[in-house]
């Protein structure tokens, strides 16, 4: 029995873009940037137990026991409508639930067949460290599930030190590079990208970085502008590294991120010609964007 | 027939496809391709073919007289084990430039999608070279089924049959192991949507029983199991020997040439019992017993279907049939015809109301096995599934692991789509109504796209396999 807990926000038994074959995508509460661009706010922040979305609750889903702790979440009452994240003043979401290393077990026993790895997301994923690593080793030793590779989706801001205890248990990591520069990165996430270039180079060393992902914003990302620097950095410390691209889109996103401009198809492209010219094989649009 | 069944008939709660009491022809036949290639025909004055040229024209000849409802065969055989003995010394140019002629001219001559050709389960040059073909040209016809074979069928093969559905939603994949021990030595065939039927023979009729009436006329989920479905049953029965008496005794069927030239077997016919409407059965029933849950989301809805479907299963196991195989009918998921209103084909759950992919196949696995001619389920997958082909191949295997017999997909806003079980082509759909079209089932599927608001959703399966119009 292994009680180490987990923060989720949700579980997607089948996805076909969170690495490679079908994953079962498990998104963890929490995020240590504050992205202006976020698709998904209500993932930053763990709830402060305030209790105001509960009244707000159309069917009464949710329910006070304790006014210091998170209110009750019901999931067969709740209809899906997204009332209490909107209204949350915090950026949090009630419906969180806490799962043990060994519950994540069975959950994705049942699903094991039917895909090849599962793919820890967020939030920031890596936050729950303990948590992250405790679930690998688990799948790693278990006969039913060793098959299955385990993935890591991050925004790179993890220590290299922290790493090096994941790196024989994880399989793959797609890392985002928010921003070239570490003004534009600082401006657009609150944090710098110093770590985020460690991160790559490390995974990059022991053949664990899956996929660097960029998320282009007209005129508010910088790879376009610094592509020759940029480039030359990721041959040098991350060589043959697949590229996957992401247009910034409105779908999803509220407040002042729609003040943003979406990236169109032609956006993308040019990145991707871009890159291209700078000797970079394995690049890729992603089909949501187009 | 007795006035209870008539009743049963009128109100819809069985229903003999609107092919009248009296058919002069079976609904589907299977010939024997392999024993016509090798024998040829005297009636046909065609001698056995010698090379692959010969094999070719000598089945494009035989399509144009295999019996059928629409006039088109709804198998053409399992084309690469059919062909394969006649490769020779070509080269792969060669089999290549052949076959997509003969794949442009099925589609062209015998335009209807039910027209089913089946592949594999063994890995070789004629059955690459296919999905090759089909997926370049995007074709609705022929329809394609590979069959897959744990022992057999090597991942490439399958990997390529999964790239090839997330450009055009075909091929359907088949089950071998699930399915090969049916129908003894000569096997089965998938033919017209995904019916799995005997080859050397077929299926004499196909009547189906509209569970959903069915629950309506029950006043409990008991009175439903013990005296409602069992009555329905028995009237169906009543119409399908009605049925054969006629077709095997007057019809003179079976002094047809090809049964005197044994490439059609009399003894390898059997009915089909259908049953459609098992979704809102299950949701009428719970209801009726004040009871929660929802067919496809709950644990006790599909354990309620289970239970329905292995007593229909039991019946049709226990009742014996003058002209059936080894004297019973074969079970079959229904796909129900377009004047259908609200009932979701077969035992699919339905539109609009299905879980992700994985919880979906995973609810109507167990029932599976108990459809001998045939069950399928079309999943609708997103456009990004496109760029991850494996994705689809491990859905695939997690299925037949779970005891799924056919799986069949869609990709969202591909061109080519699939209604029921068979294709049709979007675009053709938006230029049917200015200008017609040369296919038989795009306006079957435009007809059934309109009544049903299909796209108004995403792209998906609409409930109807053939419509009556097109029987008469
Ligand atoms: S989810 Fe937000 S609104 Fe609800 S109790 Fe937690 S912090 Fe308060
Ligand atoms: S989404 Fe939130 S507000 Fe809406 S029903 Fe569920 S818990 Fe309540």
């Amino acid at each position: 029995m292994n009680s180490i807990i987990g923060k989720i926000n949700k579980i997607i038994h089948f996805s076909v873009v969170d690495g490679p074959g079908s994953r079962l995508v498990i998104f963890l509460q929490g995020c240590n940037y504050n992205c202006i661009n976020c698709h998904n706010p209500h993932t930053i922040n763990h709830c402060n137990s305030c209790q105001e979305c509960v009244v707000t609750c159309p069917p009464s889903a949710l329910q006070t026991i304790d006014e210091q702790q998170p209110p009750k979440y019901s999931t067969d009452i709740c209809i899906g409508c997204d009332t209490c994240i909107s209204l949350c003043p915090i950026n949090s979401d009630p419906r969180i639930s806490e799962i043990s290393v060994t519950e994540m077990l069975t959950e994705i026993s049942k699903y094991a067949s039917f895909i090849e790895g599962i793919t820890v997301s967020g939030g920031e994923a890596t936050l729950q460290f303990k948590f992250v690593k405790s679930l690998f080793e688990a799948i790693k030793q278990d006969t039913h599930l060793s098959h299955l590779s385990c993935f890591i989706d991050t925004n790179g801001s993890l220590q290299v030190d922290k790493w090096r205890q994941l790196i024989d248990v994880t399989d793959g990591v797609m890392v985002d590079l928010k921003a070239w520069d570490q003004q534009v990165h600082l401006k657009l996430t609150g944090k710098s990208n110093h770590k985020v270039k460690e991160t790559i180079k490390y995974l990059a060393k022991h053949n664990k970085l899956y996929e660097v992902r960029l998320l282009e914003i007209p005129t508010v990302t910088d790879y376009l502008l610094r592509i020759d620097e940029m480039a030359s950095w990721l041959h040098q410390h991350a060589s043959g590294v697949k590229i996957r691209i992401n247009g910034f889109r409105h779908h999803g996103v509220t407040g002042k991120a729609l003040a943003l401009p979406q990236a169109t198809k032609q956006d993308t492209n040019s990145l991707k010609l871009s890159l291209q010219q700078h000797q970079f094989e394995d690049i890729c649009i992603s089909g949501a964007f187009i | 027939m007795s006035a209870a069944t008539q009743q049963a008939k009128d109100n819809n709660l069985i229903c003999d496809m609107y092919e009248g009491h009296a058919p002069f022809k079976p609904r589907y036949v299977l010939p024997d391709y392999q024993l016509f290639l090798q024998q040829g025909s005297k009636y046909l004055e065609l001698e056995p073919a010698q090379d692959f040229d010969d094999a070719l024209n000598n089945l494009m000849i035989l399509y144009h007289f295999v019996p059928s409802v629409t006039n088109i065969p709804v198998f053409i055989g399992h084309l690469d084990q059919l062909l394969m003995p006649y490769v020779g010394e070509l080269s792969e140019e060669q089999i290549y430039s052949k076959l997509k002629r003969f794949w442009i001219m099925l589609d062209r001559v015998l335009p209807d999608a039910f027209m089913h050709a089946n592949i594999g389960p063994s890995d070789n040059i004629v059955c690459r070279t296919i999905l090759k073909i089909d997926a370049e040209l995007a074709q609705i016809a022929p329809n394609l089924s590979l069959l897959f074979d744990t022992e057999k069928t090597p991942e490439s093969l399958l990997l390529q049959a999964c790239e090839n559905i997330a450009t055009t939603s075909k091929p359907h994949i088949v089950n071998h192991n699930m399915h090969k021990q049916k129908y003894a030595e000569k096997g089965y065939g998938v033919v017209s949507c995904y019916n799995v039927l005997p080859v050397a023979g077929g299926c004499n009729t196909l009547v189906r029983v509209n569970l959903k009436g069915v629950a309506e006329q029950a006043n409990s989920i008991t009175d439903f199991m013990q005296v409602q479905l069992p009555l329905y049953c028995q009237a169906a029965y009543e119409l399908i020997e009605a049925r054969c008496q006629f077709l095997h005794k007057d019809s003179n069927f079976f002094d047809h040439f090809l049964v005197q030239e044994g490439i059609l077997d009399e003894k390898r016919f059997a009915p089909m019992f259908g049953i459609y409407g098992m979704a809102e059965c299950i949701n009428t029933l719970l209801s009726k017993e004040q009871l929660q849950g929802h067919y496809g989301e709950d644990q006790n809805a599909n354990a309620l279907a289970l239970e329905i479907t292995q007593l229909v299963a039991k019946i049709v196991d226990q009742t014996e049939v003058p002209y059936g195989y080894h004297g019973r009918a074969l079970l079959h998921s229904q796909g129900g015809l377009n004047s259908d209103v609200d009932v979701t084909p077969g035992i699919r759950i339905e539109y609009g109301t299905e879980p992700d992919p994985i919880t979906h196949l995973m609810s109507l696995a167990p029932q599976h096995q108990y459809f001998t001619s045939g069950v399928s389920e079309i999943l609708t997958l997103e456009p990004t599934v496109r760029g991850n082909p494996q994705a689809i191949q491990q859905l695939c295997k997690g299925a037949f692991n779970h005891g799924i017999g056919i799986f069949t997909a869609n990709v969202a806003t591909n061109d080519l789509v699939r209604i029921t079980g068979y294709m049709v082509r979007m675009s053709d759909i938006n230029k049917l109504s200015e200008q017609g079209s040369r296919t038989n089932t795009t306006a079957l599927a435009d007809g059934a796209i309109k009544s049903t608001h299909v796209s108004q959703r995403q792209p998906r399966v609409v409930s109807h396999e053939f419509n009556h119009w097109q029987n008469k």
